[in-house]
């Protein structure tokens, strides 16, 4: 059987898949908070912004991560244009290296203009080490590695997404 | 021994990510290649929704934000089967979908287009497939509207859907169309699709689903992207 093409997401998905975050009167399955309560011990916020190939920030993208490190199964779902400085913003447990593989979180972008979501991974400025020997992170050139790689700041972590450029983002195929 | 490998994106009817016609994609498609990513379980697994996610009227757009009466437009019944490549049905997956109103209005405070808001119509709606695959909304019929992308450039009629499968690789969100609408043919977001692909976009009418005196019914199926199973290097 033939796969159903994807489509864009639009401009217009707040009120169906982010409503109460966008102020909908509309019940949200699913939020930034995928760690409750929010100051768990292991808890970590994670925010950035997404760009276009003019440097222009992008306030209608809707992000979802997806983390499964053999002890947490979490999801998040978050648009960019409510926050102040039209970031995305997710609070979650930090992930644990699991078979080999650096602590990551999976990230799928959707947006207007993109007809197919694009994967992503997020990994830590703080796992030096584990960086070093992950898989994934060696299969990219090394110049691009720095994109996947979110930078501590104080206790939040920045992973801004660039669409394009020189420092475009790595999308995998998965 | 065997391991499961799901498919990529099947290119001969996925849309290109730069599709110029379609103006937003210029700056936004990613340039440089894909990295190709050996599937582990992150992306073999994912998000698990259940029933008790989902309220009773959830499924039924003609009922789940009424304030005083019912939604204007003509009711229409959407259903059909999410499967994968290998024909196997999915069951307990979440579906989401959003929609104008039948005047082509969204909801969404950026749309300016001046056509009458529906105080009794939000337009969004979500359910669950049963067990063997199969899903059903209530809804009214979206109407066409017009967008910026060209001089005169108008959306056909469409319902935005977005589905999670059984694992992170099966993610879709996509649009599904109405046969015999003379907007398809002016569509640069329909037409981004590889023609191959192009007739699985568009719903197909079921005199089976329409229900008497009530309302009109439409058959849409997904297919989801499927897998091979290849035997485990032993050493």
């Amino acid at each position: 059987m033939l796969q159903t093409p994807s489509q864009t997401v639009g401009p217009y998905f707040a009120y169906g898949l982010a409503p109460e975050q966008y102020l909908y009167d509309f019940k949200s399955l699913v939020g930034n908070e995928m760690v409750n309560p929010l100051d768990h011990e292991d808890a970590i916020t994670i925010v950035g912004k997404v760009f276009d190939g003019q440097g222009v920030m992008i306030p209608d993208a809707m992000i979802e991560i997806w983390q499964n490190d053999g002890q947490h199964q979490l999801f998040g779902r978050f648009g960019t244009g409510t926050d102040v400085e039209s970031r995305f913003v997710f609070y979650t447990l930090k992930p644990v290296a699991f078979n080999g593989q650096a602590p990551h979180l999976s990230v799928i972008i959707f947006m207007r203009g993109q007809q197919i979501h694009s994967y992503t991974r997020i990994y830590f400025s703080d796992e030096v080490e584990e960086n070093s020997k992950d898989e994934v992170l060696n299969l990219v050139p090394e110049g691009r590695r720095h994109t996947l790689i979110a930078k501590k700041k104080g206790s939040t972590y920045e992973f801004n997404i660039y669409m394009q450029g020189d420092n475009e983002t790595v999308f995998f195929d998965i | 021994m065997s391991q499961i490998i799901y498919n990529s994106f099947d290119r001969e009817v996925q849309p290109a990510y730069l599709t110029p016609e379609y103006k937003s994609t210029i700056y936004r498609a990613p340039q440089k290649p894909l990295v190709l990513l050996k599937q582990s379980l992150s992306e073999l697994t994912g998000p698990v929704f259940g029933d008790f996610n989902v309220g009773p009227l959830d499924h039924d757009l003609t009922k789940n934000t009424v304030k005083n009466g019912e939604p204007i437009g003509e009711r229409i019944i959407v259903h059909g089967k999410v499967m994968n490549e290998n024909g196997l049905p999915i069951p307990n997956t979440l579906i989401e979908i959003w929609q104008a109103n039948s005047a082509g209005r969204y909801v969404h405070k950026v749309d300016q287009h001046e056509a009458p808001l529906d105080p009794n119509f939000l337009g969004a709606g979500r359910c669950m497939t049963d067990t063997n695959g199969n899903y059903k909304f209530y809804t009214i019929k979206p109407g066409a509207y017009p967008w910026g992308n060209h001089y005169n450039a108008w959306r056909p009629n469409h319902i935005h859907f977005s589905l999670f499968g059984v694992n992170i690789t099966n993610r879709l969100v996509t649009q599904m169309y109405f046969p015999g609408d003379p907007l398809l043919a002016y569509d640069p977001v329909f037409l981004s699709v590889p023609e191959k692909g192009r007739e699985l976009l568009v719903s197909k009418f079921d005199l089976s689903a329409t229900e008497p005196s009530f309302a009109l019914g439409y058959r849409f199926d997904f297919v989801l992207r499927g897998y091979k199973q290849t035997p485990f290097e032993t050493l």
